[in-house]
């Protein structure tokens, strides 16, 4: 379901979503799946293009909130695969 | 209405998108190299650290490692990646002016006049594209600012690595004028050599060369660089995607392995001269002059070209003149082949008394099937026979066409 790349710290861990696209054809993640457990993503704080300098990579970056965590959700577009960046 | 137009230059581009890419090797010396397989295992661009110890593009692989006691990261070149990286830079530099073009898969001008006032203006836009670059896509990009597109590359050359360098009609002098000459756009080693035996060692000396001596030493390139050096240089920054003159179509091979004998050399010829021809066609193009360029296993390199005398498009036609400037009393085996046709024109309306025309109809539709099965099929649907004799030559294929990062020239209209 997904593969991983380490570097140091951190890992690039490709993820499932379930995106919603809205009538302008943005992207919206609804959830995601790590290791087979769903997480409902309760809000998009903030959508931009940005590269990923900790586990390498480029595209759509989504500031998530899962319950009181925040974190990244990028989009690859080069793959057009979902990446998050887990700590090791 | 004075201009204001940037130049921003990706640093070490191939090796900051392998950085990028793959973080664990961003603090080793790290170099970007072809495929040794295919015999081109030299050093196409390194970062930083590789630089500090001495590394410099062309070197050989074992060369390189040598020069940093086998600590180098060797990288083998993703061009697909690089086209796509450089590609996603321009469309953000677009989202600025659409006069984007293009010098290279990393560098580009950019004319901001519409967008910005003045200098200062423009210097801030600058440092904004700066920092996106380095936001979004995790790369470093030195920026020149001015008032043309000469003085605008030479200032993204003086700051190196991320910074931006303003050179305005004030202070050019202080800035340009003190520079080296060959740092100058068009000045190659055999101009530089050239202008120091004559004196002229910095821009500023050259700038005040009077013109009738410059062009009795260069010609008309010697007004180009009085021009360029005095910063008088007009040219516009061509909006993205115009579409340029073709002055020249010409593919080129460095091969598997050194070829020995005639039938291999002529070989080699017609696979190139087919994609030319192919291309030829694609544009509707005819060509009168053929190139042939031979490089040895001693890395000599000679071209030699004739005009022939009957305009065409035919593979068959330009690999039989090619074959006919081949030195066939050569003694050092070859490396690299490149086959290019000049003296581009439209249809010739004007057709042959003494040429056969039904035949060389026949032979473009002939051709032309060949093109419509390859593009249908794929490059190896179809081969010569001569090409198949050899096991290894019989795998090589000129329209790969990801592999092709053009040199480019600053007058291409």
């Amino acid at each position: 379901m997904f593969s991983t790349l380490s570097c140091g710290f951190m890992t690039k861990k490709y993820v499932s979503v379930v995106v919603e696209y809205n009538e302008d054809g943005n992207k919206i993640p609804k959830k995601i799946y790590l290791d087979d457990v769903g997480y409902n993503i309760d809000c998009v704080l903030e959508r931009k293009n940005s590269a990923s300098l900790k586990v390498g990579g480029i595209g759509e970056r989504f500031t998530i909130k899962i319950g009181s965590n925040k974190t990244f959700l990028f989009f690859e577009k080069e793959t057009e695969k979902w990446f998050v960046e887990l700590k090791n | 209405m004075s201009r204001f137009i940037l130049h921003s230059d990706l640093n070490n581009f191939y090796a900051s998108v392998e950085c990028l890419y793959n973080p664990s090797i961003r603090n080793k010396a790290v170099a970007v190299v072809g495929d040794a397989d295919k015999r081109h295992g030299i050093v196409l661009a390194k970062n930083y650290i590789a630089k500090s110890y001495g590394i410099k593009t062309g070197d050989t692989v074992w060369e390189a490692k040598q020069k940093c006691n086998e600590k180098l990261v060797c990288v083998t070149a993703n061009f697909e990646r690089y086209y796509y990286v450089s590609k996603l830079v321009k469309q953000m530099y677009r989202e600025y002016t659409n006069r984007v073009e293009s010098f290279g898969i990393d560098e580009a001008w950019l004319d901001v006049s519409d967008c910005v006032k003045d200098f200062e203006g423009a210097f801030k836009l600058a440092e904004k594209i700066r920092k996106r670059v380095i936001s979004e896509f995790g790369l470093t990009v030195s920026i020149g600012v001015s008032y043309n597109k000469i003085f605008a590359k030479l200032g993204s050359d003086l700051k190196k690595p991320n910074a931006t360098t303003m050179i305005t009609k004030q202070n050019y002098k202080n800035l340009v004028w003190n520079l080296p000459v060959a740092d100058l756009l068009y000045v190659g080693r055999a101009t530089n050599q050239k202008l120091n035996k004559a004196g002229i060692f910095t821009i500023g000396q050259l700038a005040q060369t009077p013109l009738n001596i410059l062009k009795s030493m260069f010609g008309k390139n010697g007004e180009t660089l009085h021009t360029f050096a005095n910063g008088e240089d007009v040219s516009a920054v061509k909006i993205y995607n115009e579409k340029e003159q073709i002055k020249s179509i010409g593919n080129s091979t460095t091969c598997p392995r050194d070829l020995k004998t005639n039938d291999e050399v002529r070989a080699i010829i017609s696979i190139l001269a087919e994609s030319v021809a192919r291309r030829l066609r694609d544009k509707n193009l005819w060509c009168n002059t053929v190139c042939l360029s031979i490089k040895t296993n001693d890395l000599k390199t000679f071209e030699t070209m004739h005009k022939i005398e009957y305009p065409t498009n035919l593979a068959s036609v330009i690999s039989g003149e090619c074959y006919k400037l081949f030195n066939h009393n050569w003694q050092k085996t070859i490396r690299a082949v490149g086959v290019r046709v000049t003296g581009l024109g439209e249809k010739p309306v004007q057709y042959n008394l003494f040429n056969n025309e039904q035949t060389m109809q026949k032979k473009e539709k002939f051709e032309m099937v060949v093109d419509a099965l390859r593009g249908r099929f794929g490059y190896n649907i179809i081969k010569r026979g001569s090409v198949c004799a050899s096991k290894d030559l019989k795998e090589l294929n000129p329209e790969n066409v990801v592999h092709s990062i053009h040199p480019l020239s600053f007058f291409k209209l």
